[in-house]
């Protein structure tokens, strides 16, 4: 084993390492010397991090630094690991102030017994997730914040709770306080406004403690109506810690009001006693619910404008919709807070629509009650949509709406980790040009479409009636005849007497996924067009089901997928004109296309799915680490979870250096190289029909 | 098909067709019967929509004991063909016989002919399906060169689960625009745990906490699930409960695992079942 290295080694490694955040007064020389004590394998271990959390930030890799040793002392290899996964999740997700102090906080890594059954957000997300979508019927997001609260539309949790020693109980914990935020916004904790109610103590935090331990009790009676089962649980969590003056929350029918209430006698002499599944109650949850409120009004106007025969459009929408809706609710029999709703059109009952329901759902919970003036059309409704129209058309602008846009995670080779959602995607149309373009190219490649297409004729599988098989449809005659005398003959007669028809089935489809980036510029654009026009006649031939998308972009928050063809669009004008508008843009970063595309592709029904690349060289960004191998090994893991997804992936390039990284990414033999870029369009659909036959 | 492998022990197979003496226990949710009644009297074929589970197999027998017409059953499958709907030549004794399939069968009984899931079926069957479908009524024999005329009596109706199939298994519209559709959805919370207690004698609280399970699963769809509980499940867990299983036990078998096999949401369901018992 390697000796240690010494004080001044690391002093100059560190020099080098973290030299952006070193000054006069902050040196490595304190770091170095605490360092020089471990062996070497750990001091290799805290550089390789130091290393790879620079690629992030350097303020976060001295804080690692400065951290380590302790870290090293007190935690096993596996705390330690998910210590610094932890610290990198935070930083990706919340910046460097609550990254860096996670570093600080080795302590809550220790191995204890509370910590060995603790249950952390980061695994039972996905199972808390589905819990709450189940229970609340409106998407609600889960998040993670020092104490649980909820904005009525983000439910907050713990990020690990250790409050028993028993992993079950724990994740159990985890549910109750779910259900309890949920509880707070369907049975009308933020009905008032309460943190206003609470300011005018003259201690703020403990009014709104008081009021929150009240709350939970009255919520504990509404959810035993729905949900004994969360309840009980409730109750044992509780323990016989109910004072007798809260009896009064008991009440099914209590309301908030009465909590405050209680709040106003009790706020002098009531001690709240430390309950596990407190939870805070904040300012966010009224102005969400207000936002909300006025979204989903004015979309629910809209909504109901929409379901209106077409021959009121003479009138005054407005007028129309509040003189011939009506909506009525009425509580549903047995279950508190659940409302029955019917609408009358004309007077005459309507089924809504679905979203139409889903929103009338989300307002019941939020007011409990659909208001009369909700049924005035706002003329705001239309604004809102024309506004939307817009701003998807004009895609480039729209950076910080979420709306049309998706994340995707990235691979971090070096963490051996994915960072979360760190990719940034939107999808665009290419803009149509009509000059003509596949017009000429078939002229100009007129014989070679011919022979084209006549291979792929070959290649087509037609319905055919089989005779003479042992399983089959129907009798063959024929087969029965010559069968029969065969046994009259003495001999025995043939099993083969049945016919079968072969029914065609190519069930395939493919995506090809073509490189817009900016050094396809000039003649390998032109070839790429000129493939694609190729390889859509001859995939019109052959019937299979597919499509084409162009990748490009510039960082991980502008990747962008261009529309040239969906599964299902035709091959008509607008895909030509598509094909011909297809112009270099910017950069490759490749993974988060391959993984958008494997998402299209597996909501296509097809026994094989192809995820072809035309490619002209290596994954590549602009300005972050993309470059290089941190670029390459992400696009590999994307290709391995687009494998794993029972997506085949091939990728035609013409990069003469494709053999160094290419046989690494796509396997060994799941590419091609055409090392002459004129014989592009000429070879890409041969390809595809080798790859397929 | 594998099932007439050996053709020359083949015997026919009967016995779908049945008449249905009891009255089979439906709920009208809305104008349904009615609807069914008019589109028989007028000889026009019928189209039952809606999610697996949500009764429409139970609402054509309650309608074949109402109209006291015999029931055809097919359950229709990707290797359904025409000829198996019409019938074919089996050869028995050294001679060929011909034996009508259900359909023929159900066209000269005059019976209710039921396809269900009919999209599944091969295309082909739509041949055999479109000229009895409209006001030719007629079903074309073809490897018989006979065409059968419906009586009045007989009706063509066939369910469709517009859900979950992918695009390649939408009904043409060449199809669809030939039937009556009657929509069928679970029906509403008070409804649906009346059909429970009815069905399996559970006491209301059970019904209830099963419907809250269920509107719970429903509010998933789509969000890991491709289809939320039927009340066919919870008439299944009510059965089980019961029994004398417990709740848990019984809806983990009778509804978690059937909507899904991912661990997850498997938990989460079981996580709702632990929430409302």
């Amino acid at each position: 084993m390697a000796a240690p290295l010494s004080q001044a080694e690391l002093t100059q490694q560190l020099d080098y390492l973290l030299s952006p955040v070193l000054s006069s007064r902050r040196t490595t020389t304190p770091l170095a010397e605490l360092l020089a004590a471990l062996t070497r394998a750990q001091q290799d271990f805290v550089l390789h991090w130091i290393e790879v959390i620079d690629r992030s930030n350097y303020e976060m890799a001295y804080q690692f630094a400065a951290a380590a040793p302790a870290a090293l002392a007190r935690l096993d290899d596996k705390s330690v690991e998910s210590w610094i996964l932890n610290a990198l999740d935070t930083y990706d997700r919340d910046g460097l102030y609550l990254g860096s102090q996670v570093f600080k906080q080795i302590d809550a890594w220790l191995p204890s017994a509370a910590n060995e059954h603790a249950a952390t957000f980061e695994h039972y997300a996905p199972v808390l997730e589905l819990y709450a979508c189940g229970l609340a019927g409106r998407r609600l997001r889960l998040d993670i914040a020092a104490e649980p609260y909820t904005d009525t539309e983000t439910l907050y949790l713990p990020p690990r709770i250790a409050a028993f020693a028993d992993t079950a109980a724990n994740f159990n914990l985890y549910k109750v306080i779910i259900t309890l935020l949920w509880a707070q916004g369907r049975y009308g904790t933020f009905h008032t406004d309460i943190v206003s109610a609470c300011a005018v103590y003259a201690d703020l935090e403990r009014a709104t403690t008081l009021l929150s331990h009240f709350e939970t009790l009255r919520l504990e009676s509404c959810i035993a109506t729905v949900l004994p089962g969360v309840a009980r649980d409730l109750a044992r969590l509780r323990g016989n810690t109910t004072d007798s003056r809260c009896a009064v929350l008991q009440n099914p029918a209590a309301t908030v009001r009465d909590s405050l209430k209680l709040l106003a006698e009790l706020y002098d002499v009531f001690a709240a006693p430390a309950l596990p599944h407190h939870t805070a109650l904040r300012t966010e949850a009224t102005t969400t619910r207000n936002k909300r409120l006025q979204r989903e009004r004015s979309a629910l106007a809209e909504a109901l404008a929409q379901m209106l025969p077409e021959q009121s459009s003479d009138k005054a929408p407005e007028a129309a919709a509040q003189d011939r809706i009506e909506i009525k609710t009425k509580p549903a029999p047995g279950t508190a807070g659940n409302f029955d709703v019917e609408i009358r059109l004309d007077s005459l009952p309507v089924t809504p629509p679905e979203h139409v329901a889903q929103l009338l759902d989300s307002i019941l919970q939020d007011l409990g009650e659909i208001p009369d003036d909700y049924l005035h059309a706002s003329g705001s409704g239309k604004q809102t949509l024309s506004a939307d129209d817009e701003s998807a058309g004009d895609g480039k602008d729209m950076a910080d709406d979420e709306a049309g846009t998706h994340l995707y995670n990235e691979w971090d080779h070096k963490r051996r980790h994915y960072r979360k959602d760190w990719c940034l995607l939107r999808e665009l149309d290419v803009a149509p040009v009509d000059n003509g373009f596949v017009e000429d190219t078939l002229t100009r490649y007129r014989p070679q479409v011919a022979q084209l297409k006549r291979s792929f004729e070959m290649l087509r599988d037609e319905d055919r009636l089989l005779k003479r098989q042992s399983t089959g449809d129907d009798i063959d005659f024929d087969a029965l005849v010559a069968g029969y005398a065969d046994l009259k003959s003495g001999m025995e007669l043939p099993e083969r007497l049945l016919t079968r028809r072969h029914k065609a089935e190519r069930d395939l489809a493919a995506l090809f996924m073509v490189d817009m980036s900016g050094s396809t510029k000039g003649w390998i654009n032109d070839a790429e067009r000129e493939s694609l026009v190729m390889l859509c006649e001859a995939l019109e031939v052959l019937g299979d089901r597919y499509a084409i998308y162009g990748f490009s972009g510039v960082t991980r928050k502008r990747c962008e997928i261009f529309r040239i063809k969906r599964f299902n669009e035709p091959y008509d004008n607008t895909v030509k004109q598509r094909i011909a508008g297809i112009t270099p843009q910017d950069y490759t970063r490749m993974g988060v296309a391959i993984r958008h595309l494997t998402k299209l592709l597996n909501e296509v029904d097809a026994r094989t799915r192809l995820l072809v690349t035309l490619s002209d060289g290596k994954p590549d960004d602009y300005s972050d680490h993309y470059r290089g191998e941190y670029g390459i090994e992400d696009t590999r893991q994307a290709l391995i979870e687009a494998h794993h997804a029972g997506i085949k992936p091939f990728c035609i390039t013409i990069d003469h250096e494709a053999r160094d990284y290419l046989p690494h990414l796509y396997g060994p033999v799941n590419w091609t190289l055409v090392d002459n870029v004129e014989r592009l369009p000429l070879k890409v659909a041969d390809i595809y029909r080798r790859l397929t036959a | 098909m594998g099932t007439r492998a050996t053709p020359l022990n083949t015997r026919p197979l009967q016995g779908e067709a049945r008449i249905i003496a009891a009255e089979p226990y439906y709920e009208a949710v809305a104008g349904e019967i009615a609807l069914f009644e008019a589109a028989h009297a007028s000889q026009l074929p019928v189209l039952l929509k809606g999610p697996t589970g949500s009764g429409k197999t139970r609402f054509i027998e309650h309608m074949a004991w109402r109209l006291k017409r015999p029931l055809v059953t097919v359950s229709c499958h990707d290797d359904l063909t025409a000829a198996d709907l019409v019938g074919r030549y089996l050869i028995t004794n050294n001679e060929t016989v011909w034996v009508d399939g259900p359909l023929a069968r159900a066209v000269r009984s005059g019976a209710i002919c039921y396809l269900d899931e009919v999209v599944e079926a091969r295309r082909d069957t739509t041949v055999v399906i479109h000229p009895l479908a409209d006001d030719r009524r007629m079903l074309p024999m073809e490897k018989r060169g006979e065409l059968l005329q419906a009586p009045p009596e007989f009706l063509l109706a066939m369910s469709y689960n517009p859900g979950y199939q992918s695009v390649l298994k939408e009904l043409k519209h060449s199809t669809r625009q030939r039937f009556v559709a009657i929509e069928f959805q679970y029906p509403n919370a008070a409804l649906e745990e009346k059909i429970i207690r009815t069905e399996t004698g559970a006491d209301a609280a059970i019904a209830a906490a099963l419907v809250r399970l269920a509107q719970m699963t429903r509010n998933l769809k789509g969000n890991g699930l491709d289809e939320g509980a039927s009340t066919r499940l919870l008439v299944h867990a009510a059965k089980l409960i019961a029994r004398g299983i417990a709740p848990a036990a019984a809806c983990h078998g009778a509804i978690a695992e059937a909507l899904s096999d991912d661990p997850e949401m498997l938990c989460a369901i079981d996580e709702f079942v632990s929430s409302v018992f």
